[in-house]
């Protein structure tokens, strides 16, 4: 099995933390990974995007043509990724971030209102755990016990007792995620 | 007990790498996108452990020739920066290769020329196998494609240098540099002792001690005929490393029509080419330099009497083709194919290079 994922939208929605939780789950399975951020001058409000690559075999390039699965959070990544989902692949998109409608028809599309779950749960924080539920939820390529060592692992330890807010994020992302 | 597998980047690997090594002295100053191995020796603070000096420079200058003092005196330094912090310290690598020093030097390449941009690129290549500093003189030149040979070719790296009493450079990119990967990190050894320098090197300066003759370091020699000497000193050293240290990895070469020839991180998604020509069912075959210099000239010699075209794939205006080309001498096509500035190359670009200036071509 292979997953080949982008994960973008704008600097500060925690894009690349997610991205790291989702290779350190990842490793604790016993997957091969790979975590190729953009790394240009983002920061809160800049575009930014990483490639995660969760393989059974050796990985060989951290860069992509095309992948299986985009997590798309605003609307310049829209732009960019929709046409480089695979035929039969999953976009998954935040509802708030995007205005424009989604074209492809050979996709499957979910949409998760992550952003105003977050409003909801007054922590805008765990936006980014929150699609993470939601992707673990249409796509289960890791169990949710790895999911949270794999938290434990990229967060510091002072940052411990976050966890389980975190994980309550996760669940409630896995009931938020609808079809479209 | 075997080691633990850890999710790093290549940056930190270097890092982590460097401390076990028994590195004595690691002396650098921030730039993008090398800035963690810096950072990670500060948070690891290793001279608590065992005395490492770890030391932000006020400049590049002022490092490499911090490396140059301390290569001097027999310890194990190393230096790392980008583009064009390495462009600065071309005048203190030429000196420390006049003075038969050894030492480890790190660059992360980015988009150049000039300040450029701080994404990915290989535009470096020229710069460092051809000299970059003035004189006759050759660096040790290895191109790492893993965060795993990061942390591998700190020690590798190291090893040759003192083999030869010669600067080694490891010669990378942001890609490598900036992505996380699993790494098993080299055991942690000991630095050596003032007494181990001594029996090793015993050229190296380190102070008055009684009974022994002093050393003196210098790349200045004010005589031609002695400066002569020297130099063909250095490139008898140049030759035997040629014989002896050439390192390359194939990829689906043994029945391979076409030859992709790329190195670091332009290698790995030259992988990725290779598997999707494979599945096209086209024959296709990669061949990876991992010292560039010494260049596996004899290899790519070789195999132009088995390939009907060679791509030379680099994230640069072409430079690696220039050794490759030589190497072929003109026995097959070579072509070069590439990105600039930082921006980089996907395998489907590479593939239609393939076809158009190679394939389609005959």
């Amino acid at each position: 099995m292979k997953q080949e994922i982008i994960i973008a939208g704008f600097g500060g929605q925690g894009v690349l933390s997610m991205g790291k939780i989702l290779a350190y789950s990842g490793l604790m399975e016993g997957k091969e990974v790979s975590w190729m951020p953009s790394y240009g001058p983002e920061q809160r409000g800049g575009t930014a995007n990483v490639t995660v690559i969760l393989s059974d075999n050796p990985i060989s390039s951290p860069i992509l043509n095309e992948y299986d699965i985009a997590i798309i959070l605003n609307q310049p990544s829209l732009d960019k990724f929709e046409s480089k989902v695979k035929p039969g692949g999953i976009l998954l998109y935040d509802g708030y971030g995007i205005h424009g409608k989604i074209k492809r028809k050979d996709i499957n599309v979910y949409r998760i209102d992550a952003m105003d779950a977050a409003t909801e749960m007054k922590n805008d924080k765990v936006f980014n755990m929150l699609i993470l539920g939601g992707l673990l939820k249409v796509e289960p390529m890791v169990k949710l016990e790895n999911v949270i060592l794999g938290l434990k692992k990229s967060l510091p330890e002072r940052h411990h007792k976050l966890l389980p807010m975190n994980e309550a994020a996760i669940k409630k992302g896995m009931e938020i995620i609808q079809k479209v | 007990m075997t080691e633990e597998i850890k999710l790093m980047k290549g940056n930190e690997a270097i890092a982590h790498a460097a401390i076990r090594y028994g590195t004595d002295g690691y002396f650098g100053y921030p730039i993008t996108p090398q800035s963690e191995i810096l950072e990670t020796l500060m948070a690891e603070m290793p001279w608590k452990k065992n005395g490492m000096v770890v030391l932000q420079a006020e400049s590049e200058v002022a490092a490499i020739n911090m490396i140059y003092g301390g290569a001097a005196s027999g310890k194990r330094v190393m230096t790392s920066s980008s583009s064009p912090g390495i462009s600065l310290k071309q005048e203190g690598i030429s000196y420390l290769a006049g003075a038969d020093l050894p030492c480890l030097i790190v660059n992360i390449m980015r988009g150049g020329p000039g300040l450029g941009t701080i994404q990915p690129s290989q535009a470096d290549y020229f710069q460092t196998v051809k000299g970059g500093g003035h004189g006759d003189y050759r660096l040790i030149t290895l191109a790492p494609n893993s965060v795993q040979e990061m942390a591998d070719f700190v020690t590798l790296g190291f090893d040759l240098a003192f083999k030869y009493s010669n600067p080694c450079m490891i010669l990378s990119d942001g890609i490598i540099g900036q992505m996380m990967e699993k790494v098993v990190l080299p055991p942690y050894r000991e630095r050596k002792s003032e007494a181990e320098i001594r029996k090793e090197s015993p050229w190296a300066t380190q102070g008055k001690l009684k009974g022994n003759k002093p050393n003196i370091i210098t790349s200045l020699e004010l005589d031609p005929e002695i400066m002569e000497e020297n130099n063909n000193r250095f490139q008898a050293k140049y030759r035997k490393i040629e014989e002896t240290e050439v390192r390359y990895e194939e990829f689906h070469c043994a029945d391979a029509e076409y030859l992709l020839i790329a190195f670091g991180s332009s290698a790995r998604i030259c992988q990725k080419v290779v598997e999707l020509a494979r599945e096209e069912g086209m024959k296709l075959g990669l061949l990876r330099p991992i010292t560039l210099w010494p260049f596996p000239t004899k290899v790519i010699a070789e195999s132009a009497n088995k390939v009907k075209g060679i791509l030379s794939v680099e994230l640069n205006a072409g430079q690696m083709v220039e050794d490759v080309r030589l190497a072929v001498n003109g026995k097959v096509r070579v072509e070069h194919f590439g990105r600039l500035g930082g921006i980089v190359f996907t395998p489907d670009e590479i593939l239609a290079a393939l076809k158009e200036k190679i394939i389609n071509h005959e």
